[in-house]
């Protein structure tokens, strides 16, 4: 079992590698909190209950927000769960991942229900949830930490989608997301901690 | 001039090619060693090379496995023997499901089954949607580049591509190009029935495939569309999940100098589509001759490339020309050795002789194949398919005569007089005026330096040398032989020259004639077998590297068991000449100057074959600041200065970019001289400042050293 001070050091690692990919990490403190974050967050991203203005919310991480939740389903413009039309009229997507990695910056996400792809391929914006006890030093730790074969869909997500294909130039967003919104919430995790 | 020489021509007259490709090779460099920090690099590509070559060991049994797993978890698998029967389950996989539009990202395997061209023929809507691919498929071209397809495009060729496609004025704005293309691909992926991917990983233990992305499209191309279908080359397979680490750690660090790419997919079976029912998934394994390859006890290392394109990135010679000449769907060094088999060997002629074996991406390959090595089989193996050209074939019959070899070395010697003056030919007529364009070739010395031997008085010594000095030396710069014995004698060793010593069977070695070079071999080791000396010193690194590494390798194949002994004790006595005279000054016994004036800064070129086959790299730099010297470091020291033997006779506009890029870098150093331990490498050097009217002071070590003894 990883001392609590292993997390602290895994945590800074993780977010200054994710903030030097390009993606925008912040920091709570629980799980207390998260709800008005996210709310705030929507919000500053100008999501709104219209067309191409729209965030979904792919199945999984409410539940672990308990009580939290129920603050947050009546944002409006926030949909429950993923569709193919509504991921892509979306503005925003969320979704939960099940691993950080702290070499990299790198989130693994078990993405083998396609909502949890559209949610973060599709919409411009990608809010990802980390629990800061799931954050591993190294990709090999995390890989080994996934089976394939229960997991279809393994995504590792690395900053926003990138192309250097114009006279190398490092532009962001062609495909994907061009902002992904990383939030790592230290304590209240529920489920499995690390072995 | 032949096509290709045209082409040649073109892709240097291309100023966008050239200059995008050589800013990438400098920024590559600094990102890719940036990467790599805390990273043991010998010890990943030792793991990739070992799993990779465990799975080309076992190809058969993996493709089995491989199947049975992915199919368990819903995958449709089939093997393929040829791109043609690739392409014939593509299209009845279109036809089945009625498929109109298909939106693939990026695939090599698909490239070399020239997929695209097959589904627009069957009436089928295809795009690319990696950015590269799709400028590249817009302007009806080929990649130019493994990694950075559309490299040699600038931003306004793009923008007219793309205004073409949307009926829209665009600007040049890349940030707004990119936008477009979101925009217009997007509802391509949203319309698309079949998603087309290859895999950059094939996990027999699982069925699982790995696909890595920066744009995310291969996201997309999975998710979206119904049916799924995956070209998978043979050399993909891996045995095992953690196989894979290894892989992904190296990848993107020697593809971009990335710690990792946006996006890293593990799709395992048929996954869920959007509406929930599961991908009608399609994996299509290709051999294309690479079970052919795995049994050949050469190329089998060629399968364990992960098409990272470090040796394009890397190569002095693609970064002028680009993939358009250098390649054909593979490309740079890899693309001479796949397109060899994946197409045909006589289509990797002209490709493979753009190779000027400079061994750079033999030191970068995360693979550890050694490229250089497998062109030269390749070189080797079209010679003996189509025979040595006649010029090429008389030459090594003259140059394995050693009496008419040298015989015409001393009529050349006098026969050059009307075209040489200042110890330079200028300018050769005719065809053979390239060889002097841009770089002035040397005269040859008007006494051999094995005439000048007998009459150097040596003193008594302790121990003896022997001297082999190679054609350039003997022939062509006689004084550094001098400076040799000068230098070895002030230590203490006494140097013998044996006169049978000839030509170390090099050219016909880079020349693909291992034949010819074993009959020098032979009258190499003749000559120098049983003569007492503790030593052979050889100041020339090419013929180093002969006698240390090829000797030996050429006897086992060609020799009696008493010539493969005997090259193995030449071999174990060889040395070059900064190697041995610096151990010989860490003994004490060499004394320089020291109340006379400094000699001043002197910058240093590392000679391909002493710093990569030899690995000889701090010793010429400790011997010059022993003696006084202020090394100043110039930019890409150890980058091939275009020399490559003959090479420079044979692709001289290449030759001469290549050079020109070496004078620049000199230049920028701003040392008033320069020092290499290679008459090569000397004679490229000192004819490019000759012909560019520059007057750095080129030599050799050994003459520097000479010059500082005490």
């Amino acid at each position: 079992m990883l001392r609590y001070a292993h997390f602290r050091v895994f945590t800074e690692d993780f977010m200054q590698r994710a903030t030097a990919a390009g993606a925008e990490c912040h920091l709570l403190a629980g799980v207390a909190g998260l709800a008005s974050r996210i709310e705030t967050l929507l919000t500053g991203c100008g999501v709104a209950d219209s067309q191409g203005r729209l965030a979904v919310w792919a199945a999984g991480p409410v539940e672990n927000l308990g009580h939290e939740a129920a603050a947050l389903v009546s944002f409006p413009g926030l949909r429950l769960g993923a569709m193919r039309e509504s991921a892509a009229n979306a503005l925003v997507g969320i979704t939960a991942a099940g691993w950080g990695v702290a070499q990299t910056g790198t989130l693994i996400l078990d993405s083998s229900d396609a909502a949890q792809r559209l949610a973060s391929t599709l919409p411009e914006i990608h809010i990802a949830l980390l629990w800061a006890n799931r954050i591993v030093p190294s990709l090999g730790e995390a890989l080994a930490r996934m089976d394939p074969r229960r997991a279809p869909f393994i995504a590792a997500i690395t900053g926003p989608s990138r192309t250097a294909d114009i006279e190398r130039v490092l532009t962001i967003g062609v495909h994907g997301p061009k902002r992904l919104i990383i939030l790592i919430v230290q304590e209240g995790a529920k489920g499995d901690t690390q072995q | 001039m032949s096509d290709f020489e045209k082409s040649i021509g073109e892709a240097l007259a291309d100023p966008v090619l050239s200059d995008s490709l050589t800013r990438f090779s400098e920024a590559y460099r600094t990102s890719r060693a940036r990467a790599y920090e805390g990273i043991d690099f010998e010890a990943v590509r030792g793991q990739i090379a070992g799993r990779k070559a465990h799975a080309a060991r076992n190809l058969d049994a993996l493709a089995e496995r491989f199947t049975q797993q992915a199919q368990a978890a819903g995958a449709k698998v089939t093997r393929v023997a040829s791109p043609l029967d690739a392409c014939a389950y593509v299209l009845a996989v279109a036809r089945q499901s009625g498929a109109r539009v298909v939106v693939k990202s990026k695939s090599m395997a698909s490239e070399e089954i020239h997929l695209n061209a097959t589904l627009e023929k069957a009436g089928i809507e295809v795009s690319e949607t990696d950015l590269g691919e799709w400028i590249i498929q817009l302007a009806h071209e080929r990649p130019s580049h493994m990694v950075l397809p559309a490299i040699h495009k600038t931003r306004g060729q793009v923008a007219g591509l793309f205004s073409r496609e949307t009926n829209e004025e665009l600007s040049d704005d890349i940030p707004a190009l990119v936008a477009v293309a979101r925009r217009e691909l997007r509802a391509k992926f949203l319309s698309a029935d079949i998603g087309i991917t290859g895999a950059n990983i094939a996990v027999a233990e699982t069925g699982s495939l790995v696909l890595l992305t920066n744009e995310g499209n291969a996201r997309l191309v999975t998710t979206l569309p119904r049916t799924h279908i995956a070209i998978v080359g043979l050399e993909k397979l891996v045995e095992r999940y953690d196989d894979i680490l290894p892989i992904i750690t190296a990848l993107p660090r020697s593809a971009t100098g990335q710690l990792i790419t946006s996006y890293v997919s593990i799709i395992t079976g048929a996954v869920e589509n959007t509406d929930g029912t599961p991908k009608d998934l399609h994996i299509i394994l290709l051999d294309n001759r690479r079970t052919e390859m795995a049994a050949d006890p050469v190329f089998n290392e060629a399968l364990q490339c992960i098409r990272c394109g470090s040796c394009l990135n890397v190569c002095p010679v693609f970064r002028l020309v680009g993939g358009h000449v250098f390649g054909k769907v593979y490309t740079g060094g890899i693309g001479a050795i796949l397109t060899a088999w994946f197409d045909a060997l006589e289509e990797s002629r002209d490709i493979q002789s753009l190779c000027i074996q400079c061994g750079t991406c033999k030191d970068f390959c995360p693979g550890s194949i050694d490229i250089p090595g497998l062109i030269r089989e390749v070189r080797d193996r079209v010679t003996q398919r189509e025979g040595l050209p006649f010029l090429q074939r008389a030459a090594y019959a003259v140059v394995n005569n050693r009496k008419m070899f040298h015989a015409a070395l001393r009529a050349a010697s006098i026969a050059q007089k009307p075209v040489a003056g200042g110890g330079f030919i200028r300018h050769l007529p005719f065809a053979l005026s390239p060889m002097t364009e841009g770089r002035s070739l040397p005269a040859i010395a008007a006494i051999p330096f094995r005439d000048r031997f007998p009459e150097i008085g040596q003193p008594a010594c302790t121990e003896t040398a022997i001297f082999y000095s190679g054609c350039l030396i003997d022939f062509v710069y006689p004084e550094t032989g001098a400076s040799v014995v000068k230098v070895l004698n002030h230590a203490g060793v006494r140097v013998v020259f044996p006169m049978d010593q000839t030509c170390c069977g090099a050219p016909a070695r880079y020349g693909g004639s291992p034949e010819a070079a074993a009959e020098a071999a032979k009258a190499n080791i003749k000559a120098l077998t049983n003569r007492p000396a503790e030593s052979i010193v050889s100041a020339c690194p090419t013929c180093t590297a002969a006698l240390k590494l090829d000797f030996p390798e050429l006897m086992k194949k060609f020799g009696t068991a008493e010539e493969q002994e005997q090259a193995r004790v030449i071999a174990d006595k060889t040395h070059d000449f900064s190697t041995l005279v610096q151990r010989l000054a860490a003994e004490g016994r060499v004394k320089f100057k020291e109340n006379a004036p400094g000699p001043g800064a002197t910058s240093y070129h590392d000679s391909c074959h002493l710093k990569r086959t030899l690995g000889v790299v701090n010793e010429p730099r400790q011997l010059l600041a022993s003696a006084g010297y202020e090394i100043r470091e110039m930019a890409e020291a150890d980058t091939c200065c275009g020399m490559g033997g003959a090479y420079s006779l044979k692709v001289p506009a290449v030759a001469r970019g290549v050079l020109d890029r070496k004078l620049s870098n000199i230049k920028a150093a701003g040392a008033p001289e320069v020092s290499t331990d290679c008459p090569g490498c000397l004679l490229q050097i000192r004819g490019g400042c000759d012909a560019a009217g520059l007057d750095f002071e080129v030599r050799h070590t050994a003459d520097r050293i000479a010059d500082r003894l005490d």
